[in-house]
């Protein structure tokens, strides 16, 4: 799609803007924007990335002051008109402490910062973002973090399981998830908030390209 | 305009598990310090505000804590006011 635009939401403490960009125009030719935080102007991107990083700092929560951000508070209406939002690593933890998707992210079990490629098996596709041709089951995943952890009350777990809203789940798990959750999506199926780093996984010289159809998954309507 | 000294207290909520509390709770136990059963990590945040009714800077507060100071998915806050 020739003007098709993915906003690439740039935080203090950002670090994974650019390697989302590189992936999404070097590796599947899809053209992208950076935005700052501060904006709130959303109408000229058809989809949002919020990368991994450190917004502010980590300061207080991972993601707790990044949500009060311009950009994040017109995140609603974007969300709302059924456009897709795809939150990795930090972007999730942004995701979870704004709303938009439920529970949290928490430290890891064991503390440590880890930094691995895990297998992750595809539990659900709803809004189509694992849904992929080669009936690919199980997908390997780098993942990098220190507060990884994704944790939910019962009642909330029982609804994401009602619901097939959980995405992606760890083959062995790194960090302590509740029921080894690595990923899931809203109900609409149009926002997905996910541990893993797809846009490290997208050439065979960095190690694989499990995380390329997730990343195309953005032009999807 | 009075002013009042707020003390929130943030907690992980008891069903959550607090690695970091038990890594400290180790430390505490390497430091010969014997019998600590558990050990949980909390934070305090203080502040001082203006307001004209005790009413209204617990609501205030009450904002401050279920929007900011705490994730109510994982962590409870209690709060002390004291009117300066």
């Amino acid at each position: 799609m020739d003007n098709f635009t993915v906003g690439v939401v740039v935080f203090p403490g950002s670090n994974c803007d650019r390697d989302v960009s590189w992936a999404l125009e070097g590796c599947l030719d899809i053209r992208t924007k950076y935005l700052w935080h501060e904006s709130s102007d959303l109408n000229d991107v058809d989809a949002i990335v919020l990368p991994g990083g450190f917004s502010y700092g980590d300061y207080l929560r991972c993601g707790a002051i990044a949500r009060f951000s311009p950009l994040i508070n017109a995140l609603d209406d974007f969300v709302k008109s059924g456009k897709r939002v795809l939150g990795i690593c930090n972007g999730f933890q942004i995701l979870t402490e704004s709303g938009f998707l439920p529970g949290a992210l928490t430290s890891n079990k064991n503390l440590n910062f880890i930094c691995d490629d895990v297998e992750l098996d595809i539990v659900s596709s709803k809004g189509g973002w694992f849904d992929n041709k080669n009936e690919k089951q199980t997908i390997k995943l780098p993942i990098a973090h220190g507060e990884g952890r994704y944790h939910c009350d019962s009642d909330t777990l029982k609804k994401l399981v009602d619901n097939e809203l959980i995405a992606l789940r760890y083959k062995s798990n790194p960090n302590g998830s509740s029921f080894d959750i690595a990923g899931i999506t809203n109900e609409q199926g149009n926002v997905l908030g996910l541990m893993p780093h797809p846009e490290r996984a997208c050439d065979e010289v960095i190690g694989g390209t499990d995380g390329l159809f997730t990343l195309k998954s953005l032009i999807m309507k | 305009m009075d002013q009042f000294a707020v003390k929130v207290f943030v907690r992980l909520r008891p069903s959550v598990l607090d690695p970091a509390g038990e890594a400290t709770k180790s430390a505490s136990i390497k430091l010969g310090a014997e019998g600590i059963k558990s050990l949980r990590i909390g934070k305090m945040i203080e502040l001082k505000i203006e307001g004209n009714d005790e009413n209204q800077v617990r609501e205030k507060i009450d904002l401050l804590c279920s929007r900011l100071f705490a994730n109510t998915v994982i962590e409870d806050y209690e709060y002390s006011l004291e009117k300066l």
